[in-house]
């Protein structure tokens, strides 16, 4: 745990840092929120690097005169690290179509970082057309084309295959860890696997696999009781990072985490992606397919506020405790259509609002306090 | 025609005939799609009889008939939060109002295509009216235009969407697709984009004869709501008319043009005209715009093309304004400014709009710190009139156009 957090706290990026001593012709990419196939990315020999923003830990003072103050924390807060030249290690970033402010957010990083290489991923939108499929391949192969420039290597189908390999393991690892907090919540709190998946953002996807099957392991064998918590699923389409104190407010204060939709674009999938065909419409087709209910994409097929009732009491939770980022569009048009399913269902639900800058959270605590309690005591 | 109420009057006629369409006994039994005005497929939709709702522009008429603001708290006490899209929660609130709008009574969506070209945020607003009015949703993925060329993939995935959307079409208005129909209506989009071109070039003369910011919002209306009719193709032609009257006898919209001016940005809508007051107490006249480009960038050779009928639609989605990248959207403001010999840069910034204002704090950096450009660059809103600081507007207004107008006196 301690390295997780300190790898967490870490806006410098000296893990990636230590990657490259070890890899002196290796480049690191930095990928934004929600999901990016960063498979492209390892499949090049780079290590691929999430930005999670600086959440709170640095002052906004150069991003300031580039957007302005009514957009998300996460987006000025990536642009001031880069304009401090704290990401300087990254050799190239990958932005993906996940809202305007992530889109337009491209632009101005390459209008900055003019030597730097940048590109926006269309993830497609349409997942019920026949033509998405093709269209995400040409995409991936667009990307993995200036990947490859990039890093002057070019990749081979076997090196796509061994990259989504490693992905699976990856996300089966991450699964497993999540299982366990859903399956025996008190062995495993919300802001520990949160921190255990994180670290994940700049280490060696093998490295964290195994990093992160000892986590499984050493929370199976915890000793922990049980208590007498509400069970509720927390949802904030986080591309935006909350505070860590923040989950620990909204457990501390009654509440066992049983699912999240934290770091959702690391465990994308639920299944494997077959690593056995042509492997960019592999992962063409897991996307399109295969992609979790989330704010960022469009739905296929169902509309996912429909399933969301369903899909509560399917894991035994009683509430939702919705945490949406400020000025985060895309959360904040999702959660009136959510709130009125639950409504319709009976299922109650608190929202708290955060932004990377939070520090206090008495109130946090107190707002769930007050409904765990009208739950709980009901 | 000189006196301009020719082309004013057939624009009143034509969306009173518009909305009169969309009425109970106008619709006729005819289905109606809901759609965006950036990359609109209304060409499409008229080849199956629909009749296009488009949501954006009842909302901007809300604003400007001040309904607005009321129609943003019904939304908001629905639970929509205060720093999300005040075009949305005025569509949500006019629907909560049994969508009646200040041209009568809205019919409910039988269709709502989501063309998604320039504005994430249109996913999110067709999703929820998909909810609440449980209609069926297309939603067309329009890729972001990275490079000035449009990639064949991207035009090739927004044929194979439009192939998709027309069979849609088909089976919801009983009416089959016959692809002579859509060349001739085309044809006739194609021909109002040539002459709205030639209009917003007369722009160029100095003074100019018409505000390229102010006026052209409305001018540009037939074209948004209207394109691919010949009410339309008459408009326009009635309009180049008028401006080219207007530049020989040298006359514009201020008494004495005394600052040419490019602005970037939606206007503020429940606001409109005292905004407007703000600039043309100054001499200021807007000489180009980039919101009139929302629509379409007709003038950057960008026309519908009955030759090439659902490449030329896929290829004018992608190059709606609020679909270029930003180094194209920064390369267009310095192209106008140099084109229509503009003084300054106008840079109105609005909360609802992420889409156009993330990044326009950069483009003001580009533009007077590398070009040496004088920019302003003013925050409220296009929907929500609470976001809108007259006193505060007025102050940076004024000191910009003075500061202007001393350097001028300087010589600089």
């Amino acid at each position: 745990m301690a390295f997780a957090r300190e790898s967490v706290a870490d806006t410098s990026l000296s893990a990636v840092r230590t990657w490259k001593e070890g890899h002196p012709a290796g480049k690191a990419i930095g990928a934004f929120p929600v999901y990016v196939p960063t498979e492209l990315i390892q499949a090049v020999g780079a290590l691929p690097v999430w930005l999670f923003g600086a959440g709170g830990s640095i002052d906004i003072s150069h991003a300031d005169s580039r957007i302005q103050s009514f957009v998300c924390s996460i987006s000025r807060s990536t642009l001031e690290l880069g304009l401090t030249a704290r990401l300087g290690t990254l050799d190239g970033f990958v932005f993906p179509s996940i809202c305007d402010v992530a889109r337009n957010l491209s632009g101005v990083w390459s209008r900055n970082f003019p030597e730097t290489f940048v590109e926006f991923l269309h993830l497609p939108q349409n997942r019920d057309s026949a033509s998405a499929v093709p269209y995400a391949i040409a995409e991936y192969r667009r990307l993995l084309n200036g990947l490859s420039r990039l890093t002057g290597r070019p990749a081979s189908e076997a090196d796509l295959r061994a990259a989504i390999e490693s992905h699976n393991a990856n996300r089966r690892a991450a699964q497993d860890l999540l299982a366990v907090r859903r399956e025996t919540p008190w062995l495993l709190d919300a802001w520990e696997s949160y921190l255990l998946l994180r670290a994940g953002a700049t280490m060696d996807r093998d490295a964290h696999t195994q990093f992160l099957r000892n986590a499984v392991a050493a929370a199976r064998r915890r000793g922990r009781k049980e208590k007498d918590r509400l069970r509720v699923v927390l949802l904030g389409a986080f591309c935006e990072q909350p505070p860590i104190d923040l989950i620990r407010a909204i457990e501390e204060a009654g509440c066992y985490v049983l699912e999240d939709d934290l770091l959702l674009g690391l465990r994308w999938f639920r299944e494997p992606i077959p690593a056995d065909g042509d492997p960019l419409r592999a992962l063409a087709e897991a996307y399109v397919t295969q992609s979790p209910a989330s704010s960022v994409s469009h739905y296929r097929g169902r509309r996912k506020q429909d399933d969301l009732p369903a899909s509560i009491r399917a894991i035994g939770a009683t509430g939702v405790v919705f945490c949406t980022a400020k000025f985060c569009e895309p959360a904040l048009y999702d959660q009136v259509l959510y709130k009125e399913r639950l409504e319709a269902a009976g299922i109650p639900y608190v929202h708290i609002e955060f932004e990377e800058k939070m520090s206090v959270f008495e109130t946090v605590r107190t707002q769930v306090e007050t409904f765990v309690e009208s739950i709980l005591f009901e | 025609m000189t006196d301009g109420d020719a082309g004013k009057d057939l624009q009143r006629r034509l969306l009173s005939e518009y909305y009169g369409s969309l009425s109970d006994e106008g619709r006729n039994g005819r289905k109606v799609a809901y759609m965006f005005v950036p990359g609109n497929v209304v060409e499409l939709t008229r080849c199956f009889d629909m009749l296009p709702v488009y949501p954006e522009i009842n909302a901007l008429q809300c604003g400007i008939k001040k309904m607005a603001g009321d129609l943003i708290l019904r939304a908001e006490n629905l639970g929509y939060s205060s720093d999300v899209c005040g075009y949305v929660k005025n569509d949500i609130g006019l629907m909560l109002s049994d969508r009646k709008s200040p041209f009568g009574v809205l019919p409910k969506p039988d269709l709502l295509v989501c063309n998604y070209s320039g504005c994430n945020t249109f996913v999110k607003w067709f999703e929820a009216l998909a909810h609440f009015y449980d209609a069926e949703l297309f939603v067309l993925d329009i890729p972001y235009l990275r490079e000035r060329e449009a990639a064949k993939e991207d035009v090739d995935y927004i044929v194979a969407q439009l192939e998709e959307l027309a069979t849609v079409c088909a089976r919801i208005s009983g009416v089959p697709f016959d692809r002579g129909r859509l060349r001739r209506t085309l044809e006739l989009s194609m021909e109002a984009e040539r002459l709205w071109v030639e209009a917003l070039k007369t722009a160029q003369s100095h003074p100019s004869p018409y505000d390229a910011y102010f006026e052209a919002v409305f001018y540009m209306a037939p074209l948004n709501i209207l394109r691919g009719t010949e009410g339309c193709v008459e408009y326009y032609r009635l309009l180049l008319e008028e401006l080219r009257a207007r530049q020989k006898e040298r006359r514009g919209p201020v008494p004495e043009e005394k600052f040419r001016v490019v602005f970037e940005g939606p206007p503020p809508w429940p606001h409109f005209r005292s905004f407007w007051e703000l600039f043309k107490r100054w001499g200021v006249c807007g000489v180009a715009s980039t919101y009139s480009k929302v629509g379409g960038l007709f003038d950057q050779g960008i026309l519908h093309d009955p030759a090439q009928p659902l490449e030329s639609i896929a290829r004018y989605a992608m190059n709606c304004y609020t679909n270029w990248n930003l180094g194209l959207r920064l390369d267009l403001l310095r192209r106008y400014v140099k084109e229509y010999e503009a003084d300054a840069v106008v840079i109105h910034s609005t909360k609802s709009c992420r889409s156009f204002s993330v990044g326009q704090a950069d483009f003001r950096e580009v533009l007077v710190k590398n070009d040496g450009i004088p920019t302003l660059m003013v925050e409220s809103d296009l929907a929500d009139p609470r976001y809108y600081s007259e006193a505060q507007l007025k102050n940076r207004i004024d000191a910009f156009f003075e500061s202007l107008s001393h350097r001028r006196l300087l010589g600089g």
